[in-house]
């Protein structure tokens, strides 16, 4: 069993509010002072449930995919020392500013370079911009069913046996391989990985591919590829200025409470 | 401008759900003398065409193969949908179903989806807005092919009234899958569901134990179990102290009601997400910096245990 998985780096989604600052003309986010970008924790869950079906399947092999800037290398690195055989930075200028399509079209021009693969596995969402579309888009690019948002899978059945979480419950699923898998929190955490497997991590080679080592045309990736046109980023107003209920006990602060939500005709 | 809108449908129980009529509420708006489709699949769809207020023609197919969604079978329905409809928008709720069905539709179609928009507007043509960042951020798109392809959050159009659709036109019964569905858990708490209710009380981390929660639906009981639901936030999920169909946020549910009571929540945007539209936020939490004051309209600075059990009898009282 040969499995992808797509790992993305990003802005740590857990800078304070207050260090999140917009470059209104470029339409971007500027990067936090002293804060480092992550792997996006979907996917190293993802990773996760990659690593545990390779632990049960002898002979498997789980190869690790990112589209980015150079730094992305780290994010490549954290899966390898999870237990990821293998990494592929795919970074070239003509990749950047694109939207989801452009993104899983890169991503999947690499899964058929590498051939042979068995499953991809993804976040449920990257979570930086949110969108929860690119694994949909590579499935539908490589031709192959897919099962999003799941909280369990392993190998069992006609390929794979997934369970994934609806709004009101849980269903189980059934996939053929090859098949695209994208995995939510529910999953449960990544492993965190130890020392030597960090270093050894460290001096493993990760492979860079380009733009025409994937055999893509510049038209069809990055900003000139983009079909979903970012026009403007901008940070949401918040509500106006909290009251807080006075009161020298739990009960006067209560009381209070009940009497301006009586007072607003809410209770 | 006119744009002639579809309307992927969803049925609860034989009728378009609320979500599904808040679409055709957003499309009526947007079409602008355009035309306004609906597509519904599943048992009873034909007799809910009627129902689709807002609706000038409805695609259906009753074949129960489509009950329940098998996204591929879905798509292929779809597919013809689109085509026949003309349309240039395409509305899909950002549903389990919606979720899937955006993207590979947009895929299909050679177009491009916009996920979990919280407002569509033509102002020099069609504009999604969306949150991004985890809610830290709005993010507003355009789309340079056709049609543009939306999924759209609960609650963010009012549900279209008047009559259903007066023509239905029939989809080819459901095709074949390569997944398949092979068992279905239901887990939603009994009664009122957060997205219906009008007050929401939620518990997060800052409850310290699975047995905070019992305090919480105390609280939601005092309010009335016919108005209020207990909500709880990704962290309180992820430790197993509540189900995930409770979860508000980002990658929870989207709730709007008329009160959202945030019990030891801190209140990260990604949560905030999902609940920043209600109408009063009250947050009870002991660390008075808490970020979720800043959202909240009244607050109280203190320790859950001694606050919530106060307010349960000043509730009491008041009745
Ligand atoms: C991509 C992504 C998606 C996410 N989606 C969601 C989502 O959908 N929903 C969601 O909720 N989160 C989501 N999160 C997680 C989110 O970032 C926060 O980690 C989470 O909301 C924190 O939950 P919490 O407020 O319960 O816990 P904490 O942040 O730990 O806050 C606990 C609060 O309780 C207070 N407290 C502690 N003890 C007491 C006491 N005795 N009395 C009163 N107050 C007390 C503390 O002061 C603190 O403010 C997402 C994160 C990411 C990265
Ligand atoms: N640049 C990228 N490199 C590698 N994987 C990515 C990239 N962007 C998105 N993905 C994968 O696709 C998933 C969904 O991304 P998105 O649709 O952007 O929310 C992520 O969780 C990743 O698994």
């Amino acid at each position: 069993m040969h499995i992808v998985v797509c790992a993305k780096q990003i802005p740590d989604p857990e800078t304070p509010p207050s260090a999140f600052k917009i470059d209104a003309a470029n339409n971007k986010v500027i990067p936090a002072q002293g804060i480092a970008p992550v792997l996006s924790q979907f996917d190293g869950i993802a990773a996760e449930a990659a690593l545990r079906i390779k632990e049960a399947n002898a002979g498997s092999k789980v190869t690790v995919i990112s589209m980015g800037a150079e730094s992305a290398q780290a994010a490549i690195k954290q899966v390898l020392a999870m237990g990821a055989d293998e990494g592929v930075l795919l970074n070239d200028p003509a990749f950047e500013d694109g939207d989801s399509h452009t993104t899983a079209t890169v991503l999947a021009a690499a899964i058929k370079k590498l051939g042979n693969v068995d499953a991809v596995f993804c976040g449920r969402q990257a979570a930086d911009w949110d969108m929860g579309q690119v694994g949909l888009l590579v499935a539908e690019d490589l031709g192959w069913p897919v099962a999003i948002i799941a909280k369990g899978v392993a190998m069992g059945g006609a390929g794979l046996q997934v369970q994934r979480v609806l709004e009101n419950g849980f269903e189980s699923l059934e996939t053929p391989l090859p098949a695209v898998v994208t995995v939510s929190n529910e999953f449960g955490e990544p492993r965190y990985p130890k020392l030597p497997q960090i270093m050894a991590a460290a001096k493993k080679t990760v492979t860079n591919w380009k733009l025409g080592d994937l055999g893509l045309d510049a038209g069809a990736v990055g900003k000139a590829g983009s079909r979903l046109k970012l026009e403007k980023l901008f940070i949401p107003e918040k509500g106006g200025k909290v009251e807080l209920m006075e009161g020298d006990t739990p009960q006067a602060q209560a009381a209070a409470l009940v009497a301006r939500l009586q007072a607003d005709k809410i209770l | 401008m006119a744009h002639n809108v579809l309307v992927v449908g969803e049925l609860a129980g034989g009728s378009p759900t609320s979500t599904t009529l808040e679409l055709l509420g957003g499309a009526q708006g947007l079409a602008a003398g355009g035309s306004v489709s609906v597509a519904l699949l599943g048992t009873g769809a034909s007799a809910a065409a009627a129902k689709a207020a807002g609706a000038s023609k409805a695609f259906v197919s009753d074949d129960a193969g489509y009950d329940a969604v098998k996204a591929e079978q879905w798509l292929a329905a779809l597919e013809v949908a689109v085509d026949q409809s003309g349309a240039d928008l395409v509305l899909i709720a950002q549903s389990s179903a919606g979720r899937e069905i955006g993207p590979r539709l947009a895929a299909r179609k050679k177009t491009a989806v916009a996920m979990d928009c919280a407002k569509i507007e033509d102002a020099g043509g069609l504009k999604f807005t969306r949150p991004a960042y985890g809610g830290n951020a709005l993010a507003t798109y355009s789309i340079a092919t056709s049609p543009a392809i939306a999924t759209v959050r609960a609650k963010s159009f009012e549900e279209a009234t008047g009559a259903g659709a007066g023509e239905v036109v029939q989809l080819p019964a459901a095709g074949a899958s390569r997944t398949n569905i092979t068992g279905m858990e239901k887990a939603v708490s009994a009664g009122l569901q957060i997205t219906d209710a009008t007050v929401v009380v939620s518990g997060g981390r800052g409850l310290g134990a699975p047995e905070g929660f019992k305090v919480v639906e105390e609280l939601a009981a005092a309010i009335g179990n016919d108005k209020a639901a207990v909500g709880a936030s990704r962290a309180a999920v992820d430790l197993g102290w509540y189900p995930p169909s409770q979860q508000v946020g980002l990658t929870g549910k989207v709730v709007n009601p008329d009160l959202y009571i945030a019990v030891a929540i801190s209140g990260a945007s990604q949560h905030m997400a999902g609940c920043s539209g209600s109408k009063t936020i009250v947050a009870i939490n002991r660390d008075k910096d808490a970020n979720i004051f800043g959202f909240a309209k009244y607050g109280i600075v203190g320790d859950w245990k001694a606050i919530v059990p106060a307010l349960i009898e000043e509730i009491k009282k008041a009745k």
